[in-house]
């Protein structure tokens, strides 16, 4: 890993193209990702992003900031929906590394993760082999 | 929801070849910005798992909430590896009217080596009267 390793705040888009994509790619046709009508039936505020395209981008970011890394250990708690509308702009998801520490060749990084102004992931941390 | 699925192990799902195209797809749905297979790919077996439990149980997918994911890596998954997964029930507790169903899934290479073990929590919310299972 190099020296001058910075950990600036990943930004993401989703829209509900970025849905579709991952539930093909990822085979969780799951409709509370993709259908109002299913959605608002279960009570969620709308089509929400599958928690684990939001724990994606977070690996995304670990990526990004480590220069890919060996991910060790990934985890993290769904605590609110990222929702995201039916229109052309979808919302913004940015990861923010609040802690970095190094221990025996191993780097944990625990993280903030947000949607609009809501935290969207519960404890999400990171150990990568640094 | 039966308390009797509680370590119950399911059929393993796979083997599952690992294939360039798919990581590369997999890649794209993530926004990937690395190299590698990204840590979260495994994702793609344990639903086919979880799928597998859910029906088993007769569990409406509709119903299930995702509630935490954990991956614990042995080694990276590289192009070439043939997965396989097998997921078990390893708790099972009620809350505010769901079922929080606690499972962990071992994935193994060709070899028989865990390569990763995944930790799921699933919500099955609006449990009928009868129960599912």
């Amino acid at each position: 890993m190099s020296a001058e390793t910075t950990f600036e705040p990943q930004r993401f888009i989703l829209t509900r193209a970025d849905l579709v994509r991952y539930a093909g790619a990822s085979g969780d046709f799951n409709p509370i990702h993709w259908s109002d009508r299913v959605a608002g039936a279960v009570g969620l505020p709308g089509v929400i992003a599958h928690g684990m395209l939001t724990l994606g981008l977070v690996g995304s970011a670990i990526a990004a900031w480590t220069g890919g890394a060996e991910v060790v250990e990934l985890g993290a708690k769904f605590t609110a929906p990222v929702v995201v509308p039916d229109d052309e702009t979808g919302v913004v998801v940015e990861v923010a590394a609040t802690k970095v520490s190094s221990d025996n060749g191993l780097m944990t990084i625990a993280m903030e993760v947000r949607c609009a102004d809501a935290k969207v992931l519960g404890m999400p941390k990171a150990t990568v082999r640094a | 929801m039966d308390p009797a699925i509680v370590d119950r192990a399911f059929a393993p799902v796979g083997p599952f070849v690992v294939t360039a195209a798919k990581v590369a797809e997999f890649a794209r749905a993530t926004q990937w910005r690395g190299a590698g297979v990204p840590p979260t790919f495994p994702i793609l077996l344990l639903n086919d798992a979880m799928l597998a439990f859910l029906a088993d149980v007769g569990a409406p997918l509709e119903r299930i909430v995702h509630g935490e994911q954990r991956f614990a890596y042995q080694r990276p998954i590289t192009v070439g590896d043939e997965l396989t997964a097998a997921l078990r029930v390893a708790s099972l507790r009620s809350l505010g009217g769901a079922d929080v169903i606690g499972t962990v899934s071992t994935i193994t290479d060709a070899s028989g080596a865990i390569v990763c073990e995944a930790k799921a929590t699933l919500v099955h919310s609006g449990a009928t009267e009868e129960g599912a299972a």
